[in-house]
C-alpha cells in the first residue's frame, strides 16, 4: 500500500521540504511505496525577501519568483488547487472545486502568513508597506520621489513575518536619504508594540543606539488604533498621534482560515510541539515555517531549518523506526544596517543572539545568499 | 486568590517574549472598555511588560496571582 504525504504550501517550508523528501525517501518513490502531493494554490513559489529592496528600486518582484514546477523534483506530484477545508479525522482535504478529496497518512501545513490590514481603521488607505508585492511596488513609487517630510515606519502585530526587516528599512532609509543629501529634510521615526525596538531583548539592545546615533526617532508601547489617511496621522491604543507624509507599516499578520477550521490552533497558527513540530490537536500532522508556533520567528531560516527536521521524522516514521531529529530553534537572519553594510545573528532556544558588527561583506553575503536562494528552495543548499 | 471574574481569558504559558505581552494588547484590542481581561503567562518578563504597558495604555491592572508554574494578570481596559 502506497503511503501518502500530503504538503500544504509551496513556500520556503513545502518546497525545501518536497525536495529534501525526494531525495531522502528516492528509493520508496521509486517503488511505489510512498506519494508525496505538495499543494499550492500559486504556480509559481514566491521568495519574500526581495521585497525590501524594491522600494528602493533596487529590485524587481519578478526577482523573487519562479515557476514551481522548475524547482520540485519530478518525484514530487505538483498540484496547484485552492484548499477549503482539512479534515483531521478522516485525513482528507477538500480543494475549492470540490471535485476530489485528497487523502493523507502524513499532512505537513506550511501555508505560512497572510496580511490583514483591514484590523485597523484607515490602514488600506493610508499605510504602505513591503510585505506584499503591491504594497512594494506602490510604496517604490511613493518613496522614490518622497523628498523631504515625516516618514514613519510602525511595527503593528507581531508576529511578522521577517522580524529584523522593519530595522532594516529605517536603516536603509536612512542611509539611502544620506546619500542623495535629503536626510536633513526627511525625519524618519520607528514605532514598536512594546517597550523597546524589537522582541528580541538582545537584537533591541544593539539596534537601539543605531537608531539614536543615525537620528531615527522611536516611539515604544505604540499599539496602532487607527490611521486618518485624510489628516496624515497615525494613532496608538497608548494615546499618542504621530503625523506622517509616508507612511510604512509591517500590517497585522494571520495564518489561513483553514487553519482554525480545522480546530488545529488560533489565529491561523498551529500550535505544535516546538521540538518534534507535530500538531498537539490531531494525528499524523506537522506544522513548519510561519504556520508552525513555536515562538521564533517568522524567517525563510526557520522554515529551512525545520524542512529539514520534519523530513528526517517523516522518512523515520515511514520506515517503521522511531523518529528522533528535532528541532532547537534555529535562526539565522542578516541585518541590512544601511544601502552597504549588515550585521548578522544566529540563535536557538536556548542561547541567545549577539549581532554581529555591521560590515560591507556581511551586506555582499546577504545578497550573495539572496541569488543563491533558489539552491535552497531546490533542497541543494 | 482573587474574587476577580475576568470576562477573557488568555493563556500564553509556553510563549516566548514578547508573546504574552502582545496577546494580552490583541485581546485588549478587541474588548469593550470596562472588560477584565485575564493573562496567564509562564515568562518572568511579563511581570515587568504588562504593568508598564498597562500604565502606558492607561488600562488598569487589577491583580497578580503568583502560582508555582505561571502568574495570573488580571487588566481592566479603560
Amino acid at each position: 500500500m502506497t503511503e501518502r504525504v500530503v504538503i500544504l504550501g509551496g513556500g520556503t517550508g513545502g518546497t525545501v521540504l518536497a525536495n529534501d523528501l525526494a531525495d531522502r525517501l528516492e528509493p520508496e518513490l521509486d517503488a511505489g511505496d510512498v506519494r508525496v502531493t505538495l499543494v499550492n494554490d500559486d504556480p509559481d513559489h514566491v521568495y519574500k525577501p526581495v521585497w525590501l529592496y524594491v522600494p528602493f528600486g533596487q529590485r524587481e518582484p519578478d526577482d523573487g519568483r519562479r515557476s514551481l514546477d522548475t524547482l520540485v523534483d519530478d518525484a514530487i506530484d505538483l498540484r496547484i488547487d485552492h484548499v477549503s477545508d482539512i479534515d483531521t479525522e478522516s485525513q482528507q482535504l477538500e480543494s475549492m472545486e470540490g471535485s476530489d478529496v485528497i487523502e493523507y497518512d502524513h499532512l505537513v501545513v506550511a501555508t505560512g502568513s497572510t496580511l490583514e490590514p483591514d484590523r485597523i481603521p484607515g490602514l488600506a488607505g493610508g499605510g504602505h508597506d513591503y510585505y506584499s508585492e503591491s504594497g512594494a511596488t506602490d510604496l517604490r513609487d511613493e518613496l522614490l520621489s518622497f523628498t523631504e517630510g515625516e516618514l514613519v515606519l510602525s511595527v503593528i502585530g507581531t508576529p511578522h513575518m521577517c522580524p529584523a526587516a522593519p530595522l532594516e528599512f529605517v536603516f536603509m532609509a536612512d542611509d539611502w536619504l544620506r546619500e542623495r543629501g535629503l536626510r536633513e529634510d526627511v525625519d524618519i521615526t520607528y514605532t514598536y508594540p512594546i517597550q523597546r525596538v524589537h522582541g528580541n531583548p538582545h537584537i533591541a539592545e544593539w539596534a537601539r543606539p543605531i537608531m539614536e546615533e543615525r537620528d531615527i526617532a522611536v516611539e515604544t508601547f505604540f499599539n496602532a488604533e487607527s490611521v486618518d489617511p485624510d489628516a496624515e496621522t497615525i494613532t496608538s491604543m497608548e494615546g499618542t498621534e504621530l503625523d506622517y507624509d509616508l507612511l510604512v507599516t509591517i500590517p497585522p499578520h494571520r495564518g489561513v482560515d483553514l487553519i482554525e477550521e480545522a480546530g488545529l490552533g488560533d489565529d491561523g497558527w498551529v500550535d505544535v510541539d516546538k521540538h518534534t513540530l507535530e500538531a498537539e490537536a490531531a494525528q499524523n500532522v506537522y506544522a513548519l515555517g510561519d504556520t508552525a508556533d513555536t515562538g521564533v520567528p517568522n524567517a525563510g531560516s526557520v522554515a529551512h531549518y525545520q524542512a529539514s527536521v520534519v523530513g528526517q521524522r517523516l522518512a523515520s516514521e515511514i520506515r517503521g523506526r522511531p523518529a528522533t531529529a528535532t528541532y532547537d530553534g534555529k535562526t539565522l537572519c542578516f541585518i541590512e544596517t544601511g544601502m552597504d553594510a549588515a550585521s548578522f545573528v544566529e540563535f536557538d532556544y536556548e542561547s541567545p543572539p549577539s549581532p554581529a558588527p555591521p560590515s560591507e561583506k556581511l551586506h555582499w553575503s546577504k545578497l550573495a545568499y539572496n541569488e543563491s536562494y533558489w539552491l535552497t528552495a531546490r533542497g541543494l543548499l | 486568590m482573587t474574587d476577580i471574574e475576568p470576562d477573557e481569558t488568555v493563556d500564553a504559558r509556553g510563549a516566548a517574549c514578547p508573546g504574552p505581552l502582545m496577546d494580552l494588547i490583541g485581546k485588549i484590542r478587541s474588548a469593550e472598555s470596562g472588560d477584565v481581561i485575564r493573562l496567564l503567562s509562564d515568562n518572568d518578563q511579563s511581570l515587568t511588560d504588562v504593568p508598564e504597558w498597562s500604565e502606558e495604555a492607561g488600562n488598569e491592572l487589577l491583580a497578580v496571582e503568583e502560582f508555582d508554574d505561571h502568574n495570573a494578570f488580571y487588566v481592566e481596559k479603560a
